[in-house]
């Protein structure tokens, strides 16, 4: 029992991890309906950032601000100098770009980083948190600050109007011009803060998975079945998605199949929601009307 | 004379390589009320989706004698055009009362908003009691309201409307028909209407412009247009 709710725990600190990362995919998802392949390793690049800024005695609280701002910027820039040049060609020619970037960003980092594995300090360390002997303290840390993270995005797009105008350009490009909602920009900023919040899951997931440039690769794997799961269309169905993949996976990886193959439970997850429920547990059923 | 708040000359607009409009002359006078006549397919809503910049077009497009030809969409919305599309441009997701906050986006003076969303639920009660709920669950009669409404809340001086009685009950387009002359007559807001209901639009409008295949073919007053004996036989029917 006692392994089991171990077991459960972890899977829960991870969860947390893979529910932002899947927010992070349903955001441009929404605006483009498109996955940007590229999300995990722009993670993984942010989490090497705030790494060498704490390598070169930055206090850990300032580098993981310093990391989200300047994620949020470079994700900007991203939209702006490599994605936008491609609005308007083919699904397939989005989607190299997006491959392209994810290599790009993966040869970088293992070009000014190396490909050797390094710690990342947690900033939540000693004594497991409240008694709870089943989490450590930076499991507990995750979950809290994945927690927050979900929190203050559904408070920017629920009572901000920069959020409103954001769901409103993504919902419906063509009236929100009409408004005079730059629809352009609101594109580029749901790439900043996807970026940012990507920069936030890497460095909460880098204490536990351990920090090399293809940290992120099943970590991204994780979440895109939890957006899946959940509903790539519902933000909230996606962070539950993203928690239940965390402990169906460590559960699964302990009992059934082994930890070498766990991986394996999220492509069966993917694969098995395409097939029986393709809209995911909370999705809206897309009808097309040929 | 003064300057008319629209004049457009030698409107030009294109669908990929096909041209849709050819050299179109017509100006709305200020708070005044032009009406874009014509059958399916002359051109009337590409001539809207025209000044807004929502397809690519070209000849001499002027707001109080400013060119706005060559600005974005979102830069002319921002200049004070509102535009209520055909379908009437619904965020189908959101909230009615967001829908209208939406509209109210661009502006910097928030002072008087509350004032404006007041005077838009005055107008029509029924957005009021609705404010909470899901814009897409409106009928399409409350749907139009909203467009309007939420065009109003830009504050605009010109506002073009693409078919407002399209596909509503006749009391229905009554209503409209009423507010949207109580809009030009209170508030001072220019209107380019785009109507298939000639009769409708000419008691209306001021001016009338009416479009054969992306041609002028009859412009002048309203009441003139309604005496000419092939405008009445052709889009009056008596």
């Amino acid at each position: 029992m006692n392994e089991f709710l171990h077991q459960l725990a972890s899977g829960l600190a991870l969860g947390g991890v893979y529910a932002i990362m899947a927010l992070a995919l349903v955001m441009i998802y929404q605006a483009t309906q498109l996955v940007n392949f590229a999300q995990g390793e722009m993670a993984m690049f942010s989490t090497y950032f705030a790494w060498k800024l704490m390598d070169t005695g930055w206090p850990y609280w300032g580098a993981f601000a310093a990391t989200v701002v300047v994620s949020f910027l470079g994700g900007l820039a991203i939209e702006r100098l490599v994605v936008r040049p491609f609005a308007k060609a083919p699904v397939l020619s989005s989607i190299i770009v997006f491959i392209g970037l994810a290599l790009i960003f993966n040869a970088l980092a293992g070009w000014l980083y190396g490909y050797s594995v390094v710690t990342v300090d947690t900033p939540f360390s000693g004594r497991p948190w409240f008694g709870n002997v089943y989490m450590s303290a930076h499991e507990s840390g995750a979950v809290l600050v994945s927690l927050a993270v979900l929190a203050l995005v559904y408070a920017f797009f629920r009572f901000t109007p920069l959020g409103l105008a954001m769901r409103a350009a993504a919902q419906n490009p063509t009236s929100s011009r009409l408004v005079g909602i730059r629809v352009g920009w609101m594109l580029a900023l749901g790439w900043g803060l996807a970026a940012a919040i990507g920069a936030i899951a890497g460095m909460m997931a880098a204490p536990i998975v351990y920090l090399d440039p293809n940290m992120m690769g099943g970590v991204l794997l994780y979440a895109f079945a939890g957006a899946v799961l959940g509903g790539i269309d519902n933000p909230f169905g996606a962070a539950f998605g993203g928690f239940a993949v965390g402990v169906l996976e460590n559960l699964i990886g302990a009992y059934v199949v082994g930890a070498e193959t766990k991986l394996s439970v999220a492509l069966a997850i993917i694969i098995g929601v395409l097939v029986w429920r393709p809209s995911g547990l909370f999705g809206r059923r897309l009808v097309a009307r040929v | 004379m003064t300057t008319p708040i629209l004049e457009a000359k030698g409107l030009k607009a294109y669908y990929g390589s096909a041209q849709a409009l050819f050299d179109l002359d017509f100006t709305v006078e200020e708070k005044g009320v032009t009406a874009l006549l014509g059958a399916n397919g002359a051109g009337k809503t590409t001539t809207l989706r025209a000044l807004s910049g929502l397809i690519a077009r070209e000849g001499d497009i002027r707001l109080r004698g400013k060119p706005i030809g060559a600005l974005s969409t979102e830069d002319i919305a921002r200049l004070g055009i509102a535009h209520v599309p055909d379908g009437r441009g619904t965020f189908v997701d959101l909230t009615v009362e967001e829908n209208l906050r939406l509209g109210a986006f661009t502006r910097v003076d928030k002072k008087d908003l509350k004032l404006d969303f007041e005077r838009v639920f005055a107008y029509f009660p029924r957005l009021a009691e609705r404010r909470r709920q899901q814009a897409g669950t409106l009928s399409g009669g409350e749907q139009q309201m909203l467009a309007i409404s939420r065009a109003v809340l830009m504050r605009p001086s010109l506002l073009m409307l693409d078919e407002p009685s399209f596909g509503l009950a006749p009391m229905m387009v009554e209503e409209i028909f009423r507010i949207l002359a109580a809009i030009n007559r209170d508030e001072g807001v220019s209107l380019l209407l785009v109507e298939q209901n000639a009769s409708l639009a000419l008691d209306l409008a001021d001016h009338a412009v009416l479009i054969e295949t992306g041609r002028v073919a009859m412009s002048g007053s309203a009441a003139a247009m309604r005496s000419d004996d092939s405008v009445r036989m052709a889009y009056l029917g008596y």
